[in-house]
C-alpha cells in the first residue's frame, strides 16, 4: 500500500497526480477463505481490518452486491456520539468513540472526524428531567457530558430561536464536546484500502443468493460468481439481514424501514455544531463544503424501496424551521433514503445465531455510523475467538427470547 | 405518498390521515400463562419482514379511527388491496407467483398501483399462510 503523506502529495503533484495506484485490488474471488463478511459496508469493511489487523486472519473475503459503503454508510447524517443511556450501550458506543479518535492515523485516511460537539435539545420539563439523568449516567461511564440552561445553547448556537415565544421553547440541551461528524465515504474507503492492503479480498458486485449449511453447520455461501466456501461467515448486511435470515432458516425480531435525509444548497459557515431535537424530531449539521445535512425519523411502514414519502420530509423541515427560523429561506438540494433495520428495543444485534459458524451484526436502526469502528472492532474479535465479545455480548439475539432488552428507545436523545 | 382506500371510509384518503401498525394477522396466544418465553418472544418481537409482498396492519388515525389490513408490495410500495381486520387477503406471495397476471378488477391509485376493494367475488383465495 502506497503510504499517503505530505510528501506523497507533493511528490505526485509533478506527475499532476496521474499515477497514484488503485486504493484496492479487484480480486477473483477465491473457492475458499477462513472467513466471510457478507456486506461491504462501513460495518462489514471494519469487521474484515480488525480481523486482519488485530486476530491475525488475513484470508478474509468482503462480499458486497453492490459497490463499497452504496448503502447506509452512503446515506447517513454522519453524526458520531456516544452519549447513550444504558450501561451496555454506553459502552458499545463509547468503545467506538475511542477509536473514531485516532482512526485517521490507524488508516493512514482522512475520515475528516471532526470534534464539533453534538446538542441533544430539551423542549420540556421531562426532556431536562431525562438529560439530566443521562448525562449523569453518561459522566459515571467515563462519557463526557454537561447540561446546558438555556442561555448556554444560545451561546453555543446563536443562530437558533431560543426565546420563550418559540412553540416549542428551547429549555436546554445536553451537550457532548467530544460527540461530532465524520465523512461517511471516506470511512468505507479506508476500511478498505487498509484490509485490502492486509489482504483482504473485497469482491464488489457479488451477490449471496444462499448459505451452504450441512449439519447446523455453515461452510461457504452461494453467490452469482460461483460457490465460496468458509467455516465461518458474519452477515453485516444493514435493512437487508431479514433477508439472509431467512435463506438461512430462521427469523430476525427486525423490521425494515425507509429512513430519509437530505441536503441543502452550500451556504457560508453558519452551524459549527450538531444540533438534534428528539422532541420536535430533526437534526441538523453543517458539512465543510457548507451544505445543511438533515435528517429525522423513520417512515412508519416497512419499506426496502430506499426512498420514503413526501410528508415525513415535510415534517422534518417543519421541526427544523422551528429550532431555526434562519434556514426558512434555505432551498434543498436532494433527499434520498435508505433502508435501516430497527430492533424492538432500537438496539442492535451482534449474535450467534441457530446456524453454527453463522453470525449476525444487524438491527442498528437509525444510530449505525457512529458505531462504525467499534461494531467491526468487537464483531472481528467476535468472529476470530468463536465467542461474542465481552461488549458485544449483551446484544445477543437471545434476549428477545430471555427478555434482558437493552431498552434505549428514545432514553438516549435518540431521534427515532 | 400514499393514496390509501379505507375499507371503512370506502374512500381513497391521503397517507397522513393513517398510522402503519406493523405485521397483520399475527394471532394472540390463547392461553398467554402457558406461552414458553420462546413463543412469547416470538410473539412480541419476531416479525417475517419480507422484501416484496407485506400484509400490514393500518389505522385511520384521524379518519374513522378503525383498524384495516393492507397487502402492500415492500420493494415498490405498490399496495395491492386493502380489507377489513377479520378477512383473508386475495392476493399473497404465493398467489403473485402462481399467477403473476393481477386480478383485473381494482381501481388504480395515484401512484400508478392497481387497489383492489376489500375482498373480491373473481379473486379467488389462494393465501395459506394467513392465520386471523
Amino acid at each position: 500500500m502506497q503510504r499517503y503523506s505530505g510528501f506523497g502529495l507533493a511528490k505526485h503533484a509533478l506527475s499532476h497526480h496521474e499515477n497514484w495506484e488503485r486504493q484496492w485490488r479487484n480480486p477473483v474471488p477465491k473457492k475458499q477463505y477462513d472467513v466471510i463478511i457478507v456486506g461491504g459496508g462501513g460495518h462489514g469493511l471494519a469487521t474484515a481490518y480488525y480481523l486482519a489487523k488485530n486476530h491475525g486472519i488475513t484470508n478474509v473475503a468482503v462480499v458486497e452486491k453492490g459497490w463499497l459503503g452504496g448503502g447506509n454508510t452512503a446515506r447517513n447524517t454522519t453524526i458520531v456520539r456516544s452519549n447513550y443511556l444504558w450501561d451496555e450501550s454506553a459502552a458499545l458506543y463509547e468503545h467506538a468513540m475511542k477509536l473514531w479518535e485516532g482512526l485517521s492515523q490507524d488508516l493512514n485516511y482522512n475520515v475528516m472526524f471532526s470534534q464539533r460537539g453534538v446538542l441533544n435539545l430539551g423542549h420540556t420539563l421531562q426532556d431536562m428531567r431525562d438529560i439530566q439523568r443521562r448525562v449523569n449516567a453518561n459522566r459515571l461511564n467515563g462519557i463526557d457530558g454537561e447540561v446546558l440552561d438555556a442561555q448556554g445553547v444560545q451561546d453555543i448556537v446563536p443562530i437558533m430561536d431560543c426565546s420563550k415565544n418559540a412553540r416549542y421553547p428551547v429549555l436546554g440541551a445536553s451537550w457532548q464536546p467530544r460527540a461530532g461528524v465524520a465523512r461517511h465515504d471516506a470511512v468505507a474507503w479506508g476500511f478498505a484500502r487498509a484490509a485490502d492492503a492486509l489482504g483482504v479480498d473485497i469482491l464488489q458486485q457479488t451477490e449471496v443468493t444462499g448459505f451452504k449449511i450441512r449439519d447446523g453447520q455453515v461452510f461457504g455461501v452461494h453467490t452469482n460468481r460461483g460457490d465460496i466456501e468458509a467455516k465461518t461467515v458474519g452477515c453485516v448486511a444493514a435493512g437487508n439481514s431479514s433477508v439472509l435470515a431467512k435463506m438461512a432458516g430462521f427469523t430476525l425480531p427486525l423490521e425494515s424501514h425507509p429512513l430519509q435525509a437530505l441536503v441543502s444548497e452550500p451556504l457560508k459557515p453558519v452551524l459549527d455544531t450538531v444540533v438534534m431535537s428528539n422532541h420536535v424530531h430533526g437534526y441538523i449539521s453543517q458539512t465543510d463544503k457548507g451544505d445543511l445535512v438533515i435528517g429525522a425519523g423513520i417512515d412508519g411502514y416497512n419499506g426496502y424501496g430506499q426512498r420514503g414519502s413526501y410528508a415525513t420530509v415535510e415534517h422534518t423541515l417543519q421541526a427544523i424551521v422551528e429550532m431555526f427560523p434562519i434556514f426558512s429561506r434555505v432551498r434543498m438540494n436532494r433527499q434520498w433514503g435508505g433502508i435501516v433495520d430497527t430492533c424492538p428495543d432500537a438496539c442492535p444485534i451482534l449474535s450467534k445465531t441457530p446456524v453454527k459458524g453463522l453470525f449476525f451484526n444487524c438491527g442498528w436502526g437509525t444510530g449505525g455510523f457512529k458505531a462504525t469502528p467499534g461494531s467491526g472492532h468487537v464483531f472481528a474479535a467476535s468472529l476470530a475467538k468463536g465467542e461474542m465479545h465481552p461488549i458485544a455480548a449483551p446484544f445477543s439475539i437471545d434476549r428477545f427470547h430471555t427478555g434482558a432488552l437493552v431498552d434505549e428507545h428514545g432514553a438516549a436523545g435518540v431521534a427515532h | 405518498m400514499f393514496h390509501i382506500y379505507c375499507p371503512h371510509c370506502a374512500e381513497h384518503r391521503e397517507e397522513e390521515e393513517f398510522h402503519p401498525k406493523g405485521q397483520a394477522h399475527i394471532a394472540r396466544p390463547m392461553d398467554p400463562e402457558a406461552c414458553s418465553d420462546e413463543e412469547w418472544g416470538d410473539y412480541l418481537f419476531f416479525r417475517d419482514n419480507p422484501r416484496g409482498i407485506h400484509h400490514e396492519l393500518w389505522v385511520h388515525a384521524v379518519g374513522c379511527r378503525k383498524f384495516f389490513n393492507i397487502t402492500r408490495n415492500t420493494v415498490s410500495y405498490e399496495i395491492l388491496e386493502t380489507y377489513k381486520v377479520g378477512e383473508q387477503p386475495t392476493i399473497t406471495a404465493e398467489s403473485l407467483s402462481q399467477d403473476k397476471k393481477m386480478t383485473a378488477d381494482g381501481v388504480t391509485v395515484a401512484d400508478g398501483g392497481l387497489q383492489t376493494e376489500g375482498e373480491s367475488d373473481s379473486a379467488v383465495n389462494t393465501s395459506k399462510e394467513a392465520k386471523v
